[in-house]
């Protein structure tokens, strides 16, 4: 090795690999769950996130037991049940310095926080909003979440007649400025979704289809993981480059779509079978309602905006976090006090 | 001749735009040096249903309510009879001359002074959509004119409540003197009250809302998240704090906002955007009421066991459920103690005064912090949203407490560091914030069970020293909140109050002074307990609790926590009708109960 030359097992901010994981996981063998754990442990090594700014959040259920599973040096926050996008909104509005990656599931997103989901979407929380979807709830073992799709068969026969709740679709519906869907077991696409997702000043929603093992892996289920192999429609092959650095692949003319973020990165999105644009919202919508209606998932980054103000930006927070001010900053002046007083007088 | 001794009673209709005609008389009988105690009982509405305030002026400057009316200003004729019925033999009644008086509404023993309200107003005010809200100017003015309040005043009032718009002083002005002037040549003085300038007596007084003293609270601690969902009567206290943030908190050059203010889409959003920005480093606080606190409850225990600092505040009104939105209560002192499943208890303020919304309303940020765990301040509708005598708000003296908070250096001084280690044996451990630029500083903050390096655990030894650690902690706090103040000369009969309640307790405790009992008197404001109740219960015979709720809800949390020594000489005194309390409420039942005690057995 030569003496001044960066040395390999390091990325941007200096760290190992190793330092990006966590805890083992307390998860069941197989769970697609550990899968998207281990893509955002290289996909987080790969970015350079300082761990010290990395905050991640969580609310309840398999899903959310997950952060303690990666980058253990990070704060991690394992709130309530359905809650995480109030803690996260609370969290980057104080320390806006902080990248806050937030995971969730198909129960504590689409049913018990929906709401929340619904909320943070409008605000534009600067947050990656990750929902590891099974279609059921694996810690009370295995009742439908409000992602199963109609049909779909749990193990005990029991058949699901209620209309699924696309969370992509409804992000969409809702404003937001970056969605994307992906499945656990492709990591090729997911990682340079997440790098995307990192980069984006705004929500970023992943949904990552991301079987249970134990309780929705059978014949019927519609999120098995032979189910979604075969019906899992990709939209384009993406490709994260770090912001300054050169495009190195070339692209056949015409075939690429690319997607500029603030902090110089990019994404480019190689064209597969059909044209997409992830500009245009309408579009996306039309083509989830037609995967919907096939029966298939369609995976790739389905909408997204860079232009739109974030939560910070529209409250005009100085750059300097709110948890950093002190009485200085945030006290009435002893002069304006004396005044403020007499006015009730 | 009964001189600055009255009720003043204005029963109008809500939406009618009464409201600024009897601030502006109450201010103008404060700027005479009179004191005045101004009761807004108004409904759950934005037009039509009945509405009353109530201006008490009282030489020793009483500030509860009276339930006795002297003088009505009568405006509404939904509520023409019960209004008639309620004023006291000997009183007056000022009002619409259309209103029938027959039957029952025929008093002999009051005065009754008609005016052509409506057709005063039709007559001099050409403009229909103002000719409403100058009605009640009218009326101002007879009432200037029947009991002496000079025009001086009422304009100074007037100036002050309508600051630049000059415009407005006038017009309103205009309809003052229309009303006195009416008054001058129709209405012959043949009532008892008369108010006289006590030249001096209010300076160095202002009048102020709760509400208000406690957003100025909480700007002073150096909040700067507040989260909160809109509901009566919490609303103008986050409101109060947008303002004074935007006036106070901007930077005029670039607009940067020295705070974020998010309207949330519930309760549940409010409390969580708050625990996520003090476990990001921020002090942020939630307003609400007790429908807002009921959803609170679950991020409650979440703040309690993962120890997040956080200020609630609860404007308190009358309970169950939706109840009466715009009444008060005392009513959310036993649920928000305890707020949460499991064994979950808070750090409760009771404040009483505007001083004490300003200062508890800041303490609770240095509270939240030193103890790591919400901090719930306990208003009231009363306190909240009445406006309210008082000395100016002190300016803060100390710096903020931020509590046991690890810096880089000393995490790296420290070497082992444990999230939930009791290493000052105080029950309080040390804290890192995200951010901090340390291998050592991240650790996984959790409501499940967890060890002392904050890793998830379901071991049974664990679980236990952790609880008990967080009673330690619990019971810290109980000299570290504000103490009770207490007022004895060695009597039988004591008094324990909190709260608003206190005011009549000061003006019952007179009373029955003058009927021959004499009482001691200890004011809680803050729970968890301290020492000093126990011994104040101890130092008396008998010790009535007096509060504004159907259960006695403190003194229920009493009978648990102290010895039965002490729990049989409590006795309870309710008051739960949404009105606030007044003097006779306590006078009446504590005179008997003493009368039943004392005869011989």
């Amino acid at each position: 090795m030569t003496s001044g030359a960066p040395p390999a097992n390091v990325n941007a901010a200096g760290l190992t690999r190793d330092v990006y994981k966590g805890l083992p996981s307390t998860l069941c063998a197989g769970c697609g769950h550990n899968s998207i754990t281990n893509h955002l442990i290289k996909a987080l090594y790969e970015y350079g996130v300082e761990p010290h700014k990395l905050a991640k959040m969580s609310g309840i259920g398999c899903s959310s037991k997950t952060p303690a599973y990666f980058v253990e040096r990070a704060h991690g926050f394992n709130g309530v049940h359905g809650r995480m996008p109030s803690l996260a909104t609370g969290a980057k509005i104080a320390n806006r310095e902080l990248m806050v990656l937030g995971i969730s599931g198909d129960g504590d997103t689409a049913s018990i926080g929906l709401g929340q989901y619904c909320h943070m979407i409008r605000r534009n929380v600067d947050c990656t909003y990750i929902i590891e979807d099974n279609g059921c709830y694996g810690l009370t073992k295995g009742q439908f979440s409000a992602t199963a799709d109609r049909g779909s068969v749990l193990k005990k026969g029991q058949v699901n007649e209620l209309e699924t709740i696309d969370v992509c679709g409804l992000a969409i519906e809702l404003g937001a400025t970056f969605v994307a869907r992906s499945f656990s077991g492709d990591g090729k696409q997911l990682i340079p979704l997440l790098q995307a997702a990192f980069s984006h000043r705004g929500t970023a929603v992943l949904d990552i289809i991301s079987p249970c093992v134990t309780f929705n892996d059978h014949e019927g289920s519609t999120k098995s993981y032979a189910y979604v192999k075969e019906h899992h429609a990709i939209l384009h092959t993406p490709d994260y480059i770090v912001g300054g650095r050169e495009i190195t692949v070339d692209y056949e003319p015409g075939t690429v779509k690319e997607v500029q973020f603030d902090d110089g990165s990019r994404i480019l999105l190689r064209k597969l079978e059909i044209e997409y644009d992830p500009a245009d919202r309408v579009g996306a919508l039309t083509v989830l309602n037609q995967a919907r209606d096939r029966g298939e998932f369609v995976t790739g980054l389905l909408y997204v905006d860079t232009q739109a103000r974030d939560l910070c930006e529209r409250e005009k927070l100085p750059k300097k976090p709110l948890a950093q001010l002190a009485e200085d900053d945030l006290r009435i002046s002893r002069e304006d006090w004396k005044s403020l007083m007499e006015s009730f007088a | 001749m009964q001189v600055n001794d009255l009720t003043i009673r204005a029963a109008t209709v809500n939406g009618s735009g009464s409201q600024s005609a009897n601030l502006v008389l109450t201010n103008a009988i404060f700027r005479l040096g009179i004191p005045v105690a101004p009761k807004n009982v108004f409904p759950s509405n934005i037009e039509g249903l009945p509405t009353w305030f109530d201006v008490r002026v009282s030489p020793q400057g009483y500030q509860c309510r009276s339930s006795s009316i002297d003088m009505l200003i009568a405006l509404n004729p939904a509520t023409w009879h019960a209004d008639v019925l309620a004023v006291k033999s000997g009183g007056a009644i000022l009002y619409e001359e259309t209103f029938a008086v027959t039957g029952a509404t025929k008093r002999d023993d009051v005065t009754y002074y008609p005016v052509p309200f409506a057709k005063l107003a039709k007559e001099n005010v050409a403009d229909a959509a103002l000719r409403k809200y100058l009605t009640n100017m009218i009326y101002v003015g007879a009432l200037a004119e029947l009991l002496g309040i000079s025009e001086e005043s009422i304009e100074a009032a007037l100036r002050a409540q309508f600051r630049r718009k000059l415009k407005a002083v006038d017009t309103n002005m205009e309809a003052v003197r229309l009303g006195a002037n009416y008054a001058r040549e129709h209405l012959p003085k043949n009532d008892p009250y008369t108010l006289e300038a006590m030249p001096g007596h209010n300076d160095g007084l202002m009048l102020i809302e709760g509400n208000s003293a406690a957003a100025l609270g909480c700007v002073m601690a150096g909040c700067t998240v507040a989260a909160w969902y809109p509901i009566t009567p919490s609303s103008s206290l986050c409101e109060s704090f947008i303002a004074y943030c935007d006036r106070y908190r901007v930077d005029k050059a670039t607009g940067e906002r020295k705070v974020a203010v998010l309207q949330a889409e519930d309760e549940l959003a409010a409390i969580g955007m708050v625990f996520g920005a003090t476990w990001a480093g921020a002090r942020a606080m939630t307003s609400t009421s007790g429908p807002g606190l009921s959803l609170m409850a679950e991020f409650a225990g979440l703040g309690y066991y993962a120890e997040l600092p956080g200020v609630i505040f609860d404007v308190q009104r009358a309970g169950p459920s939706t109840g009466l939105p715009t009444r008060t209560m005392q009513g959310d002192v036993a649920f928000a103690y305890t707020l949460s499943h499991g064994d979950t208890k808070h750090i409760v303020l009771l404040p009483a005064t505007p001083i004490e919304a300003y200062e508890f309303g800041s303490q609770a940020f240095d509270l939240a912090d030193r103890f790591q765990t919400p901090v719930f301040v306990l208003s009231d509708l009363d306190l909240g949203m009445n406006l309210w005598m008082t000395k100016p708000l002190p300016y803060p003296e100390q710096g903020f407490d931020r509590g046991k908070v690890l810096s880089a250096q000393e995490l790296e001084a420290a070497g082992s560091w444990g999230r939930y280690r009791d290493v000052d044996s105080d029950g309080i451990a040390y804290r890192t914030l995200p951010g901090t630029e340390h291998a050592n500083a991240g650790f996984f903050t959790r409501g499940s069970g967890h060890d002392e390096t904050a890793r998830y655990s379901e071991d049974p030894n664990v679980y236990r020293n952790n609880l008990d650690r967080l009673w330690r902690k619990f019971d810290t706090a109980r000299s570290a909140v504000p103490e009770p103040i207490a007022e004895e000369t060695g009597t039988a009969c004591g008094l324990i109050a909190y709260g608003t309640t206190h005011h009549a307790i000061v003006e019952a405790r007179e009373q029955l002074r003058a009927a021959g009992v004499e009482t001691g008197y200890l004011r809680i404001r803050a729970l968890p307990l301290n020492s000093d109740v126990l011994a104040f219960i101890e130092r008396h015979e008998r010790v009535y609790v007096v509060e504004q709720n159907r259960d006695g809800q403190l003194y229920g949390i009493l009978r648990t926590e102290l010895p039965a020594s002490a729990i049989e000489k409590l006795r309870s005194i309710r008051h739960y009708n949404g009105v606030p309390i007044d003097a006779s409420a306590i006078f009446e039942p504590l005179l008997e109960s003493e009368r039943t005690e004392l005869v011989p057995a």
